[in-house]
């Protein structure tokens, strides 16, 4: 590790951003009595193996609606991908077949599953946050 | 009102990884460059921890009260098998590749250009194609 990077700025938007996603997750637990997990939700639909289509599409709206609004509003934000676009296909699949195989991603076992004390959730977050790390040691 | 919820919680969840900087592949690459190339940007662990606390308080109530629309909560799944294992080895491969996870993917999707837009239909059509893998390739 060459140094850390200590930006206040980006930990308060991060510490306020991350209770925004917990918070959402933690509506969607309390009253509807589901977890928030991206790749589930959408994956659920998309291979017809989900129940509650209508919910999953009102989330998925809101998911992709709400973001474009606040950049409408507030202006353009950089998503400083660096990615060729083999790269970009190769990855997508990865991530793709990866996180329905794994049943979660960052938001389902990352944020649902820990917060659950999950060791199943635990073992999968622990995993894939390795095999990242190592990704981008090896090509980043 | 569930689908009016679900669509809050999409909204508060993708505002949310707008404000946190998760869309900034950068930063997400940043985070996982732990071991290099480059400094370690620890931005992710506070989105983390911050994301989890609301959670944390949420489980809480599991079995002092139901959903305010469902029955039950939701089942726990527990074993760490091979699947669970291997799935998760294939997302970090490709969560490393370009910085993005499905939730910031599909914040993203209609305003980060046509780089987000091949990733994120990659990524649908992995999602489509698995139960045809599993099919051909009976576990």
């Amino acid at each position: 590790m060459e140094g850390i990077i200590w930006d206040g700025t980006a930990i308060l938007r991060a510490l306020i951003g991350g209770l925004m996603i917990g918070g959402a997750a933690a509506l969607l637990l309390l009253v509807n009595g589901r977890i928030m997990g991206a790749s589930g939700i959408l994956g659920g639909l998309l291979d017809g193996s989900g129940d509650a289509r209508r919910e999953r599409l009102a989330f998925l709206a809101g998911l992709v609606g709400a973001p474009l609004l606040i950049i409408a509003a507030t202006g353009p934000n950089p998503t400083n991908i660096d990615a060729s676009w083999p790269t970009l296909v190769i990855a997508g699949l990865l991530v793709g077949i990866g996180t329905r195989l794994g049943a979660g991603c960052t938001s389902g076992h990352g944020i649902c599953g820990l917060s659950r004390l999950s060791p199943r959730a635990l073992a999968a977050t622990g995993t894939f946050i390795a095999a990242g790390i190592l990704t981008v040691r090896a090509f980043g | 009102m569930r689908p009016l919820i679900a669509c809050l919680s999409g909204a508060l969840f993708g505002a949310g990884l707008l404000v946190s900087g998760m869309t900034d592949t950068a930063k997400v690459r940043g985070f996982l460059a732990l071991l290099g190339p480059g400094p370690w940007d620890p931005t992710l662990i506070f989105v983390m921890v911050s994301g989890i606390l609301p959670m944390f308080l949420a489980w809480a109530r599991n079995g002092r009260q139901t959903p305010v629309y469902a029955a039950t909560w939701p089942e726990r799944v527990t074993g760490i098998d091979g699947p669970l294992m291997a799935g998760a080895v294939l997302f970090g491969l490709g969560w490393g590749l370009v910085g993005l996870c499905p939730g910031p993917a599909l914040a993203a999707f209609a305003w980060g250009g046509p780089e987000v837009l091949v990733f994120t239909a990659s990524m649908a059509a992995g999602m489509v194609a698995l139960p045809h893998i599993r099919k051909a390739r009976p576990a």
